[in-house]
């Protein structure tokens, strides 16, 4: 049996309070797996950006359980919470979010940056991380000189630089092609997923579906059904 | 996350130099008109501090400024003389006249008297000629703005002649005087020749002017004239002092140089308030994912405050440096004669500039401090 990078419980957030309280995650009963890629997916509006927020310790549950890498994340105070995510996470964005006037390696080390690491061997292992990545010969150019698959690459080297034990991804397609996207999973899959590290996609993107090791379907603030699948692209 | 602070400030060229040109013109404006403001008020005191020999004026009691004077009798002068401690006093005549050129053009001028045997109240710089000719019947010495007003485009020359409330007067010396608070002509001449133009009245003599004996100081004559006399005496110092606080007190100069400063302050604060707000408006998704990856809240103040600074000090750099300029470029012009950038002016510059960058940020830092990090999950 593989241990368990998120446990939740019976997971509830509400927004607002009183009667006028909206009730997004209504009792989640969900776990992610150490070594696999799992996949929340579900309609618009169903909870899931929510859920993925709650997991990345960017907002508070109303109520339930959670652990996140064993810590129960909810209960830690703002500060231990920011550096918890520092050390433990790592993020990708919908829009990528990357620092318009920073070049890609520049972007790829900010989080090396912000753990207090100098300029220069955090930029150098971003370089190697791209490289990595295929992105070795546009290291030094900036966001709007880059296509949006590599982008999104730049966005997967800022989230894996630090080497994080959970990474967290939104919509990491939405914003490209067909094509450019099963390109950016493939290479999401191959660099991302390893044994002591989890990874939680939410997507709504069917034609990526095949890429997850198990996918969570989600609806009107709960987890409905969790599907496994064997043979993940 | 310094580097990654000035990168983004840096970034958007457009703002950037928008934040640093609301800053430098701000600063330029400011530091400019409190620049004018302080020349101004420092020549109402100007033919106080021309005189170098004495150090403590007398003047009747009620005297409350420079150009506002009661005139004194020739036994005021005799019982100054008698104090103790007194090393020596002389009359001093201010009045105004008019003199007329050859050309016929005619201008108010200031009249200053000084004592026939000692010339004190003379201003110590010769451009042209000298005091000793002032001796000679008819002769007056004359600023150099003066003359370039009653001669323009003219060179320098001594022994023209002006026609003095109808005296035909003689140039024997040109000087170099402080510039006066209205811009006219000083004439300098001896006592009983300044009384001989403007026509006699029954007491002529403005001040009194006097020299303490050595080892008494100019606070300790002033009290022994006055217990003395009943008359008012103060020191060169005090009596400027004087002087600048009934202008500011009794003219409209000090507000209306305050309602530009004051302008100048509001609307570097908002322009670059509202700059600096947009540009992390802008950047609030990247600040989100800043805050999502792990970069505490005091850091990303901390950059702000760190851009904030940048554009100040830039932009006050640029700022007074045009200032500077201005000053330098225009320091032959007799016109803006005693027009200077102070270090006490750079100084407080400064401050007025910190309180605008302060300003301009707090609004930004307390948009990104309520920042919830989970907004950059939202499409």
């Amino acid at each position: 049996m593989q241990s368990k990078a998120v446990v939740c419980k019976n997971l509830r957030k509400d927004f607002g309070k009183g009667e006028d309280a909206v009730k997004v995650l209504r009792g989640v009963d969900f776990q992610v797996n150490y070594g696999e890629m799992t996949f929340l997916v579900g309609p618009s509006g169903c909870g899931k950006t929510t859920l993925l927020s709650v997991v990345a310790g960017l907002l508070n549950p109303t109520a339930g359980d959670l652990a996140v890498l064993d810590a129960d994340i909810a209960k830690l105070h703002s500060s231990e919470a920011v550096l918890f995510r520092r050390k433990n996470l790592g993020f990708v964005f919908q829009q990528f979010n990357l620092l318009p006037a920073l070049t890609a390696a520049e972007n790829a080390a900010v989080p090396l940056l912000a753990a207090g690491w100098s300029r220069k061997p955090a930029v150098e292992k971003a370089v190697v991380l791209l490289r990595d990545l295929g992105l070795g010969e546009r290291a030094h150019a900036k966001p709007n000189q880059l296509s949006g698959g590599q982008q999104q690459r730049v966005a997967f080297a800022r989230a894996l630089i630090h080497e994080p034990r959970l990474l967290v991804c939104d919509e990491p397609t939405s914003a490209l092609d067909a094509e450019t996207g099963h390109h950016v999973m493939e290479l999401l899959r191959k660099s991302a997923v390893r044994a002591d590290r989890a990874v939680l996609v939410v997507t709504h993107d069917s034609r990526i579906y095949n890429f997850a090791d198990r996918i969570a379907y989600m609806n009107d603030g709960l987890i409905t059904r969790i599907e496994e699948q064997q043979n993940a692209a | 996350m310094n580097f990654v602070a000035w990168q983004m400030l840096t970034g958007d060229r457009a703002k950037y130099l928008g934040l640093i040109f609301a800053i430098a013109f701000s600063t330029f404006l400011m530091s400019h008109q409190v620049s004018i403001f302080c020349g101004l008020m420092n020549r109402t005191r100007s033919q106080i501090t021309d005189v170098r020999d004495a150090s403590v004026w007398v003047m009747d009691a009620k005297t409350q400024y420079l150009d506002e004077v009661k005139a004194l009798t020739d036994q005021d002068l005799f019982r100054v003389r008698g104090v103790k401690g007194v090393e020596w006093a002389v009359p001093l005549f201010k009045g105004t006249s008019r003199a007329k050129g050859a050309d016929g053009k005619f201008r108010g001028v200031i009249l200053m008297g000084l004592d026939d045997s000692t010339l004190v109240g003379a201003p110590r710089k010769v451009i042209l000629g000298s005091w000793a000719e002032l001796r000679g019947p008819e002769t007056i010495a004359i600023d150099q703005t003066g003359y370039k007003f009653f001669f323009p485009d003219q060179p320098l020359e001594l022994g023209r002649q002006l026609d003095l409330n109808d005296h035909q007067v003689r140039i024997v010396a040109i000087v170099d005087s402080e510039a006066p608070f209205v811009n006219l002509p000083v004439f300098y001449t001896r006592y009983t020749q300044a009384i001989t133009f403007v026509g006699r009245e029954r007491n002529q003599m403005s001040f009194v002017l006097v020299k303490p004996q050595a080892g008494l100081s100019d606070g300790e004559i002033t009290k022994r004239i006055t217990a003395a006399t009943g008359l008012k005496a103060s020191t060169s110092l005090d009596f400027g002092w004087e002087t600048i606080w009934y202008y500011i007190k009794n003219t409209g100069i000090p507000i209306n140089f305050g309602i530009t400063v004051a302008i100048a302050l509001i609307v570097g604060t908002v322009v670059a308030g509202q700059t600096f707000y947009l540009f992390t408006v802008e950047n609030l998704k990247q600040f989100g994912a800043l805050k999502a990856i792990g970069v505490t809240n005091g850091r990303i103040v901390g950059m702000i405050l760190m851009q904030a600074v940048i554009v100040g000090a830039v932009g006050y750099a640029l700022g007074i440096t045009m200032t500077a300029l201005f000053f330098d470029l225009t320091q032959n012009n007799l016109d803006l004669r005693g027009f200077r950038l102070l270090p006490e002016i750079m100084m407080g510059t400064a401050a007025a500039v910190f309180l605008i960058v302060l300003m301009a940020s707090i609004v930004s830092v307390r948009r990104v401090i309520v920042l919830e990090p989970a907004v950059v999950f939202r499409g």
